[in-house]
């Protein structure tokens, strides 16, 4: 079976950003840039399918401006077997993404897509399931344990109120949840392996798909600021404060 | 303009974070509701009595006895076409079912609003909530999910709305329900409880949570943790506030052993009043308390215990 993987170049976890002074978006000049944290989960619980037999082929797609060839060689480096870039400046939003990937589908007819459960940018948390109703197919999000048994794949979800249990007709899409794996790091020996393994580049416009954005940005602004408020010094006085000042207990 | 919103429901009850989205819906239109499930009468009469809402839409088949993402969109998508709007509350359910039913509809989605500017107009955060994008739908049909701790739910009575009911749309079966492992607890859901307590990593163990018990015992409040506390096991997973977890916005949270991660804040920084306690006095959580104690935990639960119940 092949997986497909999509990953996405997003502004590094660690950072946190800034919005730009003119309202525009937010500072990405000069930030660190990631593989979104799922999609990494995304990757390696594919590379791990392959280690156990399952997988036999792992194709990382990452859809956006050049640089995201870097998040390719990533997911290469962790064990993926080829890349695609759709390369586009466009604003690509999770409609026009799904659509990218379907035609990418098409072509390559994995029996499994792995996405990230939400980037950790726009925090759409929508692709995956977008993919697999264009698709036609099956989907397990917010996936914590996977098993392939034969044509049917059995997802462990996290939901508002604990774990379910589903049972999918592959072909399917899952998206990953945090517990679904820990990441390896890259070896540096298959660091190097990973930069002799192909990447193909396709344009928006070879696969046929619109990539319009439907939602326009208006202004992007900073949020509600908190301001730091009081240290108390004992529990009795917290407990004291709670009451007469804030009154919430 | 009349809005459709999905219900989450339990037991004939509503979920709290869907009477918000109801409450969001209001601002958009007329109101129309869809309960579906099996075996779901009593939760379409709750519905019928929200506030605001002029029709339920009933659709009670076995089909949709467990929320499955495919026969869900399916049945959202045979109702749309008399709808501008089609709403849920950024659940698991919500999450899981709208995007597939925006895609469905060559739709692009709107997640977890927390603000209505107009019907085209809406307010999301971005970056954990560290910016806030207002961003303007071309989509004939917008599709949406709510977040819940943004609006102020309608009331859970007051309504008397009609209730129709809607027959099944097909749907190819490659998807089965197999079990729920759902957390047994007395305590009131996160998203909806007015107090919550949450302990991070430096509870240490899954058993030292049994000190926050008796603290959210007397605030009848419902117990959360950061990300750390439940990747390193301590507890399940539905406990977790934050960016990826649950977001919550009560009048008074307290925040205990927990560093406070931005990822975190992003969980809990709309809450009322913000209580840390932490033994590291440069820890980023205190930035964000209106109340701060520089303490050990295990000293202070147990004399917050205490002095809660001396009161």
């Amino acid at each position: 079976m092949k997986i497909l993987v999509p990953v996405k170049r997003v502004v590094d976890y660690n950072v946190k950003v800034r919005v730009k002074s003119d309202g525009t978006g937010v500072e990405t000049a000069g930030v660190k840039m990631s593989m979104n944290p799922f999609d990494e989960i995304g990757v390696e619980e594919a590379v791990r399918l392959k280690e156990k037999g399952v997988a036999t082929e792992i194709v990382a797609v990452s859809l956006g401006v050049a640089a995201c060839a870097e998040t390719i060689r990533t997911a290469l480096a962790m064990g993926a077997d080829r890349g695609i870039l759709v390369e586009s400046d466009a604003d690509l939003q999770p409609l026009a993404v799904a659509k990218l990937l379907k035609a990418i589908a098409d072509k390559e007819q994995p029996g499994l897509i792995i996405l990230g459960k939400q980037a950790i940018d726009d925090d759409m948390s929508a692709t995956g399931q977008m993919l697999a109703a264009l698709l036609g197919w099956s989907q397990g999000t917010f996936a914590s344990e996977l098993t392939v048994d034969g044509g049917n794949l059995t997802v462990k979800r996290e939901v508002d109120g604990g774990m379910e249990t589903i049972v999918l007709t592959l072909p399917s899409i899952v998206t990953t949840d945090l517990r679904l794996n820990e990441p390896r790091y890259a070896s540096l020996p298959n660091i190097m392996k990973a930069r002799k393994k192909p990447i193909e580049t396709v344009k928006p416009e070879d696969l046929g798909v619109d990539v319009a954005p439907r939602l326009t940005v208006v202004s992007v602004a900073e949020p509600p600021k908190r301001q730091a408020g009081v240290k108390v010094g004992s529990v009795a006085e917290l407990v004291a404060k709670l009451k007469t000042e804030a009154k919430v207990i | 303009m009349t809005v459709l919103v999905l219900l989450d429901h339990e037991a004939g009850i509503i979920k709290q974070p869907s009477r918000s989205a109801v409450a969001a819906a209001s601002k958009l239109g007329d109101v129309h509701v869809l309960i579906a499930g099996q075996g779901v009468q009593a939760a379409a009469d709750a519905a019928a009595k929200l506030p605001g809402v002029a029709k339920v839409l009933l659709a009670d088949d076995a089909a949709y006895a467990n929320a499955l993402a495919e026969p869900m969109s399916a049945l959202l998508v045979s109702l749309a076409p008399a709808y501008s709007h089609l709403l849920a509350a950024t659940t698991a359910v919500g999450k899981n079912i709208m995007p597939r039913v925006a895609a469905l509809l060559d739709s692009q989605p709107i997640s977890d609003i927390s603000g209505v500017v107009d019907a085209d107009t809406f307010v999301r955060p971005i970056y954990a909530g560290n910016a806030m994008a207002t961003v303007k739908s071309s989509d004939a049909k917008k599709v949406i999910t709510v977040r819940a701790a943004s609006f102020d739910p309608v009331a859970a009575t007051g309504g008397s709305a009609a209730i129709e009911a809607v027959a099944a749309a097909a749907s190819a079966s490659v998807s089965r329900f197999v079990s729920a492992e759902l957390s047994k607890s007395e305590r009131p859901e996160l998203t909806a409880a007015r107090v919550v307590v949450s302990g991070g990593r430096g509870m240490q163990n899954g058993d030292n949570f049994a000190l926050l018990d008796p603290i959210a015992d007397a605030l009848g409040a419902a117990v959360g943790a950061s990300r750390a506390a439940v990747d390193a096991g301590f507890v399940p997973n539905d406990y977790q506030v934050g960016q990826t977890g649950k977001i919550v916005a009560p009048e008074l949270y307290i925040a205990v052993g927990i560093s406070g991660a931005i990822q975190h804040l992003a969980g809990m920084k709309d809450s009322k009043v913000i209580v840390a306690i932490n033994k590291d006095e440069e820890a980023p959580i205190f930035s964000v308390a209106d109340y701060g104690l520089v303490a050990d935990l295990f000293t202070a639960l147990p004399e917050l215990a205490a002095e809660l119940k001396k009161a």
